[in-house]
C-alpha cells in the first residue's frame, strides 16, 4: 500500500510535469530614443522555444529597420518605437501579448513567427480593432477574409508554395509521391493544402507520415516510405525537426529526391543537416538567391540591399526575416499615408499594391490579405551546402 | 522492402535511443536507491553532457579528451548541486527533495538558455562513415556507439556495485542506512557519490546521442521523461530493470510510430507509463522490493 501511494505521488508529478513541458524564455523589449509622440509598434515574435529560427532573425530584421528609420528622421517626423515581445513559441502566450500591446497603445502589431501562435492572436485583434500583419505562412490565418478583417500576412501562404510544388512535380513528370509532416500547425495545414491540391492535379499520394516538432529520430517513419518506393518525397517542417528528417533520409539510402517545404530557407537547416541536405529540392521566395536572379527582376535591388545590410550585421540572411521585413514595412508605408489612427492605418494596408517586398510584389485586396501570386517564389536546390536556383 | 526487413529497422532504431533511455534510467535508479529521490534533474545532466561536448570540441579539443572533459565537468556541477542544493534539505521528505529536483532541472535548463541560447547544435559522429546494412535494414556506425556505450556501461556499473568498495558501501546504504552507518559508511558521501555517479552516466549518455538528435538546452525535460518512465517500467529500484525497461520503452516507441501511427509516439509512451502506474505499480520487472540495486 505504501508503495501503491508512492506511486501515486509519482504519477501526479508526472502529470505536472507534461503541463511544464512547454518552452520557457525571457520577454524582451526594445525601445529607441524619445522624442515627441513616437508612433508606437508592437511586434510579437517566436523568440524562444520551438519557433526561435524563425524569430530570432525576425526580431533583428525589425530592429535593423527601426534604427535606419530612426537615424533617418523617422515617419512623418515621428520616430518609431517598437514594443519587442516573445511570445515564448506559445500560443496562449501569444494571445495575452496582443492585451497587453493594445493596452501599451501600439498603432498595428507585426507578427508572430509561425503559424499556431499567429493563428491565437487573430480573434484578439479583431476585437481589439488593431492592424496585425503576420509573417507565417497558414493560409487560414487570412481566410476567410470576412473573418480576418484585421489581420494581413506577407508569407506565401501554403496554398501558393503546394502550387509550386505541384507544378514542379509535374514539369518532372512524377505521379506518385509520398508525404511526410511535422505534428503541428504547419505541417497539418500543409498536408491539407497538399492533399486537395494533389488530387486536383492528378498526383497520388501513396503515404502519409507523422512526426513530432521535437523528435530526434524519424527512422520508422521514412521507413515506411521507402517501402512505398514513391517516385518523390515532401517533406513539410522547419528545422531541427525538418534537418533530423533530411539526415534519417540519406541514412537510410532513400532514392526518391526529397523535396521540403519553404520551411527550410534558413542557413540553419543546412548547418545542422550539412552534407545529407545536398539535393534537397524546395520552393522559396527569391531572397536566398538574390545574387543569382537576372537584372531585370523587379525586387533584385531590395533583396541584394537587404541581404547585405543584414549579413553585414547579423550573419546568413533568412527568408523568415524577410517575411518581418515586408510586414514591418508594409504598416510604416500605411502609417506614413494614415498617420496614427488604427483604423485608416488597416484600410491603408488593405490598399497596398505593387509592394515590392522581399517575399514578393504585393497587391493586397479586400479579397486577398497576403497579395502574393506563383512569382513571388523560386525552386532553390542545396548543392554543396549552398543554395542554388533548380532546374 | 518486405516486412521483416522493416521490422528489423524498427528494432534498431528502437534500440539506439531505448540505449540512451537506459542509460538515463540507470541514474534515476541509482539515485532513488540511495537517497530515495527521483531525481528529474537528470535529463539536464545529458543536456549538461551534451552541450559541454558541443563547446570543447567546437573549441578544437579532441574528441577523447572532450569526451572525458565533459564527463567531469558535468560531475562538477553535479556535485556542487548535491552539496548546495540537495544536503541541506536532508531532513526534508522525499517529496520535498523530489520537489528540489524539478526546480533544479528548471534552473539548470534557464541557466543553458542564457549560456547556449535556443539553436541546436551539431555534433560530428564519433566515426566517419556511412550507414551500415544489415537486412535490408540500415544502421549509422554512430547507433553502434550508443549501443556499444550503453552495454560497456552496464558491465561497467555491474563490477563497480558487486566489487569495489564504494559498490559495496552504496548497497549497504540502501538495505540498512542505519546499519551502514554504524560500520563507518556515511550515507551524506554516498549520497554524493550517487548523484555523481548519475551525472557521470547522464553526461556519457548525452555525449553519444548529440551527433544523432542535435544539442539543445531543452533536450533534457523529454529525454529525463522518457528516462524515467523507463525506470518504472523497471520497477524504480533495479538496474537490470532499468535498462530492460529502456530498451523495451524504445523499441516500443519505435514500432509504434511505425506500424501504428507516428504522429502518437510520445503519447504512447506516456500511456504505457499511466498503464503500468494503474496496473502494475511495482513495475512489469519489479520485485517485492527488499534489495534493491
Amino acid at each position: 500500500m505504501v508503495r501503491f501511494k508512492k506511486m501515486s505521488a509519482i504519477l501526479v508529478i508526472t502529470l505536472i510535469l507534461g503541463l511544464l513541458l512547454t518552452g520557457c524564455g525571457g520577454g524582451e523589449k526594445t525601445s529607441t530614443t524619445e522624442t515627441k509622440e513616437p508612433y508606437k509598434i508592437g511586434v510579437i515574435l517566436d523568440i524562444s522555444g520551438g519557433g526561435s529560427s524563425l524569430g530570432i532573425p525576425e526580431r533583428d530584421t525589425v530592429n535593423m529597420i527601426a534604427e535606419e528609420i530612426n537615424k533617418a528622421g523617422g515617419i512623418n517626423g515621428h520616430q518609431i518605437e517598437l514594443l519587442v515581445e516573445d511570445n515564448k513559441s506559445d500560443e496562449t502566450e501569444s494571445k495575452l501579448l496582443v492585451k497587453k500591446l493594445v493596452d501599451r497603445g501600439v498603432l498595428a502589431i507585426v507578427g508572430s513567427s509561425t503559424s499556431g501562435t499567429s493563428m491565437a492572436m487573430t480573434d484578439a485583434v479583431n476585437i481589439a480593432e488593431i492592424p496585425m500583419v503576420s509573417a507565417a505562412a497558414n493560409a487560414k490565418i487570412v481566410t476567410p477574409v470576412s473573418e480576418r478583417k484585421w489581420v494581413f500576412k506577407t508569407a506565401q501562404s501554403d496554398s501558393l508554395v503546394v502550387e509550386k510544388i505541384i507544378t514542379y512535380l509535374k514539369s518532372k513528370g512524377w505521379t506518385k509521391v509520398a508525404f511526410a509532416s511535422v505534428n503541428s500547425k504547419y505541417g497539418d495545414g500543409g498536408r491539407a493544402v497538399f492533399e486537395k491540391a494533389a488530387a486536383e492535379a492528378g498526383i497520388t499520394i501513396l503515404g502519409q507520415e507523422k512526426f513530432g516538432e521535437k523528435d530526434v529520430d524519424m527512422t520508422p517513419q521514412i521507413t515506411n516510405i521507402k517501402r512505398l518506393n514513391p517516385q518523390a518525397v515532401i517533406c513539410w517542417a522547419i528545422p531541427p525537426a525538418a534537418s533530423i528528417f533530411t539526415k534519417n533520409y540519406s541514412e537510410l539510402n532513400v532514392t526518391s529526391p526529397l523535396i521540403h517545404s519553404h520551411g527550410i530557407g534558413n542557413q540553419k537547416f543546412i548547418e545542422l543537416a550539412g552534407d545529407t541536405a545536398n539535393g534537397v529540392v524546395f520552393p522559396i521566395g527569391k531572397l536566398l538567391v538574390a545574387e543569382n536572379l537576372p537584372d531585370t527582376d523587379p525586387q533584385k535591388s531590395v533583396l541584394v540591399d537587404y541581404a547585405t545590410k543584414f549579413e553585414a550585421k547579423y550573419g546568413a540572411r533568412n527568408t523568415f526575416g524577410g517575411h518581418a521585413w515586408d510586414a514591418l514595412k508594409i504598416v510604416l508605408a500605411a502609417i506614413e499615408k494614415a498617420g496614427p489612427d488604427r483604423t485608416k492605418i488597416r484600410d491603408e494596408i488593405e490598399k497596398t499594391q505593387n509592394f515590392t517586398g522581399i517575399s514578393g510584389i504585393f497587391n493586397m485586396s479586400s479579397d486577398d490579405h497576403n497579395g502574393l501570386a506563383l512569382d513571388s517564389m523560386v525552386m532553390v536546390q542545396i548543392d554543396q551546402g549552398k543554395w542554388v536556383l533548380a532546374q | 522492402m518486405d516486412l521483416a526487413s522493416q521490422l528489423l529497422q524498427f528494432i534498431f532504431s528502437g534500440l539506439t535511443m531505448g540505449g540512451i533511455y537506459a542509460l538515463v534510467a540507470l541514474g534515476f535508479v541509482i539515485i532513488h536507491n540511495v537517497t530515495g529521490i527521483i531525481n528529474f534533474a537528470q535529463g539536464e545532466f545529458v543536456m549538461l553532457g551534451a552541450m559541454f561536448m558541443v563547446t570543447l570540441t567546437g573549441a578544437g579539443v579532441p574528441l577523447l579528451l572532450a569526451i572525458v572533459l565533459s564527463i567531469i565537468l558535468v560531475m562538477i556541477v553535479v556535485g556542487i548541486i548535491e552539496f548546495g542544493a540537495i544536503r541541506p534539505a536532508k531532513k526534508a521528505s522525499p517529496v520535498t527533495l523530489v520537489i528540489i529536483t524539478i526546480g533544479l532541472s528548471s534552473s539548470i535548463r534557464g541557466i543553458a538558455l542564457l549560456v547556449w541560447g535556443t539553436d541546436p547544435y551539431k555534433l560530428a559522429p564519433f566515426t566517419k562513415g556511412s550507414s551500415i546494412q544489415i537486412g535490408g535494414a540500415s544502421i549509422i556506425p554512430q547507433s553502434l556507439w550508443v549501443i556499444g556505450t550503453t552495454v560497456v556501461i552496464l558491465t561497467l556499473t555491474f563490477f563497480i556495485f558487486e566489487y569495489t568498495y564504494w559498490g559495496k558501501a552504496l548497497r549497504a546504504c540502501v538495505v540498512n542506512k542505519f546499519a551502514a552507518r554504524l560500520m563507518g559508511i556515511s550515507p551524506q558521501k554516498m549520497s554524493l557519490f550517487a548523484f555523481v555517479f548519475s551525472a557521470a552516466l547522464g553526461a556519457l549518455a548525452g555525449i553519444v546521442i548529440a551527433p544523432i538528435t542535435y544539442a539543445t538546452y531543452d533536450m533534457g525535460l523529454m529525454l529525463g521523461l522518457k528516462g524515467f518512465i523507463a525506470a518504472v517500467l523497471g520497477g524504480l529500484s533495479s538496474t537490470p530493470g532499468a535498462v530492460i525497461g529502456g530498451l523495451a520503452l524504445g523499441i516500443i516507441e519505435s514500432l509504434g510510430a511505425g506500424l501504428v501511427s507516428s504522429g502518437y509516439k510520445d503519447g504512447i509512451a506516456f500511456i504505457i507509463l499511466l498503464l503500468v502506474l494503474f496496473l502494475k505499480p511495482g513495475g512489469i520487472f519489479g520485485t517485492s522490493g527488499s534489495k534493491r540495486v
